[in-house]
């Protein structure tokens, strides 16, 4: 940014970045006329001094020099300018990401192009492994997530017996991104998967009753394995996308208990639908400099981020979650908006899901 | 009160090593907008963690970081081994820690700190932040700010409950906890369990940074009992 201010009638000020200098032609009270130069610049400071006396008081080669030198200036900046310009961008982005990032935030926009409250490109395919019971993959821009379910008979647990399973495992293999090494799951994967356990819970989008098959003998167990196959980010928002999508597809065998034998008869012919009773939406917020939110953060802007946010909406409008680990503090009123906006992310899930499912049903 | 008083002190042990007990006591007086049943005075649970903090000591070279503290919790609970929960929950634990903690002036330290749940009688996961903050407190870490937990209940017929008993939060359909800082009273966690509307959610909070004020001036005055006897 160059900015040239004229102040009174003999100082040009000029202001390139962080590079300026000024040209300053000061008349002295007495009779001595004194051209100063200077110019500054962050690493070493250059001073060249230009004194000229001049005894003629006449007003017009007075401005006649000041003109001329700030000229001259003006092209040794055209020519350092370029440079300086040049090495500024450049040293960013790997240097510097936090700055390269909030130049990018002072025009209320994001390096990928996206607004500070846009999605990434959102695309769902459901029932792609046909070996599992229900399965959807979910792509969240970059972040691909697999959810597979399978479902098996187990006994119910005695102080419920007329409650089935519902087992969910969230699993961050080496090969999505650089940062998780194999062996054991990480406290990432294990917070993602207690994460997923509690939206199941809260959100009651199945019901436990739903799943048993005889009181206290026999219900059903279903293991949803959310695989994360490239980690750019929001990982909670496409888990829970993906297992929804999955759990719409499941399609469970009917079980019927012989009363003779008290074994139990598995009729694969006729496969019904799961209950599903409501359709949590998680939408993640990362929060930058204590103030500013960002929807949808990629990997990148989640390492750079102070904090991050996951809300989850049902279609009621009802808060099924509200997870906020640490981080930067935030006001009722910042957390209101996020709300807000993941109860509008929810109609345009809700809507893709709806369109998806209606797609591969077969008529 | 919402916590009655403190339990006992230990005595600073060598290398700075602090551990401070936080006993939770139920008071009907913290019951808002709802009527206190007469046997839930007579119950008399304790919540019981136990924090020790260490550090700032040298790191692992695998876990240090170039310009600031590496923090770890670890919660134990009072029976079995640290499972999954346990792991969200550390991790809740350590982002708010590390939200408040000034890490960048201690760099390639590791600061641990370890919760052990002595005895679980409601508001489980309040009782920690209470504890943890006050180990940093006692510990001498420079902090930004300081943090207290706060468990709101909602019952069924809408009343909210702060810091219910184990019974009052299985009859509850949310329970929402907040950990809320001391500088402006700002959310610095939080996580709910059950779902709420969201006005709930605001009244509930609301009342959470009201309560704060209470538990600040626990702090100050366990602090103050502390340095005024020794």
């Amino acid at each position: 940014m160059i900015e040239v201010k004229a102040s009174s009638l003999c100082s040009v000020y000029v202001q390139v970045g962080s590079l300026y200098g000024r040209s300053i032609l000061e008349l002295n009270l007495g009779k001595h006329l004194f051209c100063y130069i200077s110019l500054e610049f962050p690493h070493c400071s250059l001073t060249v001094l230009l004194c000229s006396f001049v005894r003629c008081f006449d007003s017009q080669i007075i401005y006649c020099c000041g003109f001329v030198l700030a000229g001259f200036f003006f092209l040794y900046l055209a020519y350092s300018g370029a440079c300086i310009l040049t090495s500024l961008s450049l040293c960013s982005r790997t240097v510097e990401p936090l700055e390269y990032y909030r130049r990018f935030l002072k025009e209320n926009c994001r390096p990928d192009g996206r607004e500070l409250g846009e999605f990434r490109t959102t695309t769902v395919n459901i029932g792609s492994i046909t070996t599992a019971d229900g399965s959807a993959l979910v792509k969240l821009g970059n972040t691909t997530v697999i959810c597979g379910v399978k479902a098996e008979l187990a006994a119910p647990a005695v102080d419920s017996a007329n409650k089935g399973y519902i087992v969910p495992n969230v699993e961050l293999p080496s090969l999505c991104a650089e940062r998780f090494r194999s062996g054991p799951p990480g406290e990432e994967a294990q917070a993602a998967s207690q994460f997923i356990a509690d939206v199941i819970e809260n959100s009651q989008m199945i019901v436990k009753e739903d799943l048993c098959i005889a009181n206290g003998k026999l219900a059903w167990v279903l293991y949803c394995d959310i695989i994360c196959l490239d980690y750019d980010g929001n990982l909670l928002d496409a888990s829970v996308f993906a297992l929804l999508a999955a759990l719409k597809n499941v399609h469970l065998p009917l079980v019927t208990i012989n009363e003779e034998t008290g074994l139990s008869e598995v009729n694969l012919k006729q496969k019904n639908p799961l209950i599903i009773r409501k359709h949590p939406v998680a939408t993640s917020f990362a929060i930058f400099d204590d103030t500013l939110l960002i929807v949808d953060p990629t990997a990148e802007e989640e390492d750079l981020a102070t904090g991050t946010v996951t809300i989850v909406t049902d279609e009621e409008g009802r808060l099924c979650s509200v997870h906020k680990p640490g981080g930067s503090p935030l006001t009722g009123a910042k957390l209101q908006d996020c709300i807000t906006r993941a109860i509008t992310r929810h109609k345009e899930v809700k809507k893709l899901i709806d369109k998806v499912i209606k797609s591969i049903t077969p008529k | 009160m919402l916590q009655g008083y403190l339990g006992e002190y230990t005595a600073p042990l060598i290398h700075g090593l602090i551990h401070v007990a936080v006993r939770l006591c139920r008071d009907a007086w913290l019951q808002r907008r709802a009527q206190a049943a007469p046997e839930e005075r007579g119950e008399r649970g304790d919540t019981s963690v136990l924090a020790g903090l260490y550090g700032p000591a040298e790191a692992k070279v695998s876990k240090e970081l170039p310009d600031r503290a590496a923090l770890e919790v670890l919660l134990r609970p009072k029976v079995g081994l640290p499972g999954v929960l346990e792991r969200s929950r550390e991790q809740l634990l350590r982002q708010t820690c590390e939200a408040v903690v000034l890490g960048v002036l201690h760099p390639r330290t590791a600061i641990s700190l370890v919760l052990q749940v002595l005895s679980d009688a409601g508001s489980l996961l309040s009782c920690c932040l209470n504890a943890a903050c006050m180990a940093l407190l006692d510990a001498g870490l420079p902090l930004a700010a300081l943090f207290c937990g706060v468990t709101c209940a909602l019952q069924p017929d809408g009343t909210i409950l702060l810091d219910p008993t184990a019974r009052q939060e299985q009859e509850a359909r949310a329970i929402l906890t907040f950990a809320i800082a001391s500088s402006d009273r700002k959310v610095l966690m939080a996580t709910t369990k059950g779902s709420c509307s969201v006005e709930e959610m605001q009244q509930c909070l609301a009342a959470a940074q009201r309560a704060a004020d209470t538990i600040f001036q626990f702090y100050r005055d366990s602090v103050r009992r502390r340095y005024s006897k020794c």
